[in-house]
């Protein structure tokens, strides 16, 4: 059975006369697959990682999503977050007066906590901390300061690479992590998210993308275009290599014929 | 007639019995007493109809019954005074019973020569010249009615003078107790500070009472803070929730003078602060944050009124206002610069986080500028915890509660990682903690200013 499996997923924006933006998303992702979805701006790529994380801000109202055999529309944001989904966000959000270093803790512990796992104290988190800030050349001031506030662009898609290697999720879904990024970066993200892939034959991957470089790197095993707030072609990582020669208009004129 | 002006009349007698009877106290005193007293009779409590009281409506403290407190040393203050103690933390703590000194619990230490901390109603016994040179002099009785009532039955409170260039080490806590124990109590506590020039001084002051004793605290401090000295002033109101608090702070500033004024809000049914600062020299700078976290039925109006009244000073302001249930809150801040306050540098702020629907809060920045050469902003923004935020949180396994919690006291936070006076920045964080369920050990220090608009 798929670790995801997402079956004519609906979803509109929850408030009054909000219009629909899912309209009938299809997508299966295995155990240890790598995916990336791509398609223009607008196409609903944000709103599907953000209903899988559960944002409340929209309301599903057809289809279903099962993970790891579990009915996923069912349960809130963090259980989710607790049951191993873990959201990179595009626009990482700025909380001043949290440091970076609680926020973590606390993130961490209600994680396993809700595996039943020993909570860690301070020198095992500090311990797990240092290694993943090597892993990704975070430096160590970033703990002190207040989660993503003042950080740069490229910082702040750093930082949630970081965290999810801290959190060590099974499904991760990284919505345009590359962009922002410099050449550098890009490459030291792309390590970073190769060795968690490889530590965990089951961990799955979502990666969200305008561009094919990060494809280069994070070789991903299955690319979707979405338009239109529905997957409208799927194919290996040479339908990448075409995005990028030909743009979506081919596709386009394929989605908009009758099925 | 108020009750409470009937109860003023009556309590008038014993006054003057008061003063008169022992012979010790000082008749430019008397004097002071007389005009207050008549002033309030004249004036009475102000109403709503009133621009500055239009959010705060003191009826309820007209209209209720108060014995004036006494000095008595009871075990139920006692407790009070020992709960909120900071211990050996504090350079020296002196304790107050209905504004009344309390010897026995006090430790006023030697801290310098030129200090001197102690009973006020001893320093006009012994016509220290500070006392006669400023108590009541900045502190107006036509200013405001509350305080008029406060000059009015002047006896005792705290006198802090800080010598010439000296630095204390450590805060000095004065904790006004209201006993109300056996009896609804008024009490009318004054506090007069002194800071002379080049001094370095850190100034508590704890408004407390006994658990639900319902009583009003009348109180008003003035500061005067002489050239090139320094002033780190808290102000932590954890009253009685039945309790009224009313007080007013005037602060006088000299050349180069910097005082820092920390004002908490915690507790009291209804409260109301008047800060009113006069940057009187050159280069004077002034910081006033102030922190509100209520609920309940809670009501608390904070007025400041900042007067630039010399060129190249810098004033820095910020309150923040948590406010839950059905709590209401009230902020005005007003700056006035003068026309020779140029190169005026004047920035205020007010936030409030509403966590009902049914809270609310008025908040009045107001600007009043007469030179042209001024850099001033203000502004004030109002609103739930932010979702966004929220969700981010979530997503990384924090519980929709806890994630709420720990957002409202990192919204406070950003008041109290600027407290110095140690005790008192674990003070408000344990409070915060506590209120949210937050484990004791989150500190949150630091993080460098993500608000510029107060340091
Ligand atoms: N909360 C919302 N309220 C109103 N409209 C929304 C909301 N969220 C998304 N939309 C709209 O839905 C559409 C899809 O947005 P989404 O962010 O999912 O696109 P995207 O494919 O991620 O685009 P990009 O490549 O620019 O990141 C856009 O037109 C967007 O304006
Ligand atoms: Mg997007």
């Amino acid at each position: 059975m798929a670790l995801l499996e997402i079956q004519n997923l609906h979803a509109r924006v929850a408030a009054a006369g909000g219009r629909e933006i899912l309209k009938g998303v299809n997508l299966s992702i295995g155990r240890g697959e790598v995916h990336a979805i791509m398609g223009k701006n607008g196409s609903g790529k944000s709103t599907l990682c953000q209903v899988l994380a559960g944002r409340e801000t929209y309301e599903v109202t057809q289809g279903t999503v099962t993970y790891n055999g579990r009915d996923l529309l069912e349960e809130s944001a963090e259980e989710r977050a607790r049951d191993g989904i873990f959201l990179a966000f595009q626009y990482p959000v700025e909380i001043p007066g949290v440091s970076t270093s609680y926020f973590l803790k606390a993130a961490v512990n209600a994680i396993r906590k809700h595996r039943g796992e020993q909570e860690l104290d301070a020198m095992q988190f500090l311990k797990l901390v240092k290694e993943k800030q090597a892993l990704l050349g975070i430096e160590q001031s970033f703990m002190n300061r207040a989660v993503n506030e003042g950080f740069s662009g490229g910082e702040k898609k750093r930082n949630e690479v970081f965290q999810m290697a801290v959190v060590n999720p099974m499904l991760g879904l990284l919505d345009e992590t590359d962009s922002g990024l410099d050449i550098d970066a890009l490459k030291v993200v792309a390590n970073g998210v190769n060795k968690l892939h490889q530590q965990d034959k089951d961990r799955a991957i979502l990666l969200v993308t305008h561009y094919q470089r990060l494809l280069n790197y994070v070789v991903p095993d299955f690319v979707h275009v979405m338009i239109d707030g529905r997957i409208v072609k799927s194919g290996g990582k040479d339908l990448a290599l075409k995005l990028e020669d030909q743009g979506y208009e081919w596709l386009e004129a394929e989605a908009s014929q009758p099925a | 007639m108020t009750q409470l002006e009937e109860q003023t009349m009556m309590n008038l007698s014993n006054l003057s019995r008061l003063s008169r009877g022992d012979g010790r106290q000082r008749p430019w005193i008397d004097e002071v007493r007389r005009g207050a007293i008549e002033r309030f009779e004249k004036v009475g409590f102000p109403s709503v109809k009133e621009e500055a009281w239009r959010f705060t409506n003191v009826s309820p403290i007209a209209q209720s019954t108060f014995a004036l407190g006494e000095g008595a040393l009871t075990e139920s203050a006692r407790q009070v005074s020992e709960q909120y103690g900071f211990g050996i933390e504090a350079a020296a703590e002196l304790v107050f019973i209905n504004g009344i000194y309390q010897p026995e619990l006090s430790r006023a230490g030697k801290l310098g020569s030129g200090v001197r901390i102690g009973s006020l109603e001893a320093a006009i016994e012994e016509d220290v010249p500070e006392v006669r040179q400023h108590l009541t002099r900045h502190a107006r009785i036509d200013g405001n009615p509350f305080v008029a009532l406060n000059s009015g039955f002047l006896r005792d409170g705290a006198f802090v003078r800080i010598g010439r260039g000296v630095r204390v080490s450590g805060p000095i806590h004065l904790i006004f107790v209201s006993d109300a124990a056996s009896q609804s109590t008024v009490s009318h506590p004054r506090v007069l500070i002194v800071a002379g020039e080049g001094s370095d001084s850190q100034i508590v002051e704890s408004y407390v009472g006994t658990p639900g004793g319902r009583y009003f605290t009348n109180a008003v401090t003035e500061i005067v803070a002489a050239r090139d000295s320094r002033i780190d002033h808290c102000r932590l109101q954890q009253e009685s929730l039945e309790a009224f608090h009313v007080a007013t702070m005037q602060v006088v500033q000299d050349e180069a003078s910097n005082v820092i004024s920390q004002a908490a809000t915690l507790g009291g049914k209804l409260t109301r602060n008047d800060l009113n600062v006069i940057l009187n020299g050159e280069y004077a700078e002034s910081t006033l944050n102030g922190l509100v976290v209520i609920g309940g039925d809670q009501h608390v109006d904070n007025h400041t009124l900042l007067h630039h009244e010399k060129a190249n000073c810098p004033s820095h302001e910020l309150y923040k206002y948590v406010l839950d249930d059905r709590a209401t809150g009230v902020f005005r801040g007003k700056i006035f610069v003068q026309q020779d306050a140029q190169k005026t540098n004047a920035k205020q702020n007010s936030k409030s986080l509403l966590l009902s629907d049914d809270a609310r809060i008025n908040a009045m920045p107001a600007l009043e500028i007469y030179a042209d050469d001024v850099k001033c902003t203000h502004g004030s923004t109002t609103g739930p915890v932010d979702e966004d935020m929220v969700f981010y949180l979530r997503t990384r396994g924090v519980g929709l509660d806890a994630a709420r919690h720990l957002l409202t006291y990192a919204f406070a936070a950003d008041i109290t990682r600027r407290i110095k006076v140690v005790p008192v920045r674990r003070r408000l964080e344990d409070f915060m903690a506590a209120q949210h369920g937050l484990p004791q050990d989150l500190r949150i220090t630091d993080l460098g200013s993500h608000d510029e608009a107060a340091r």
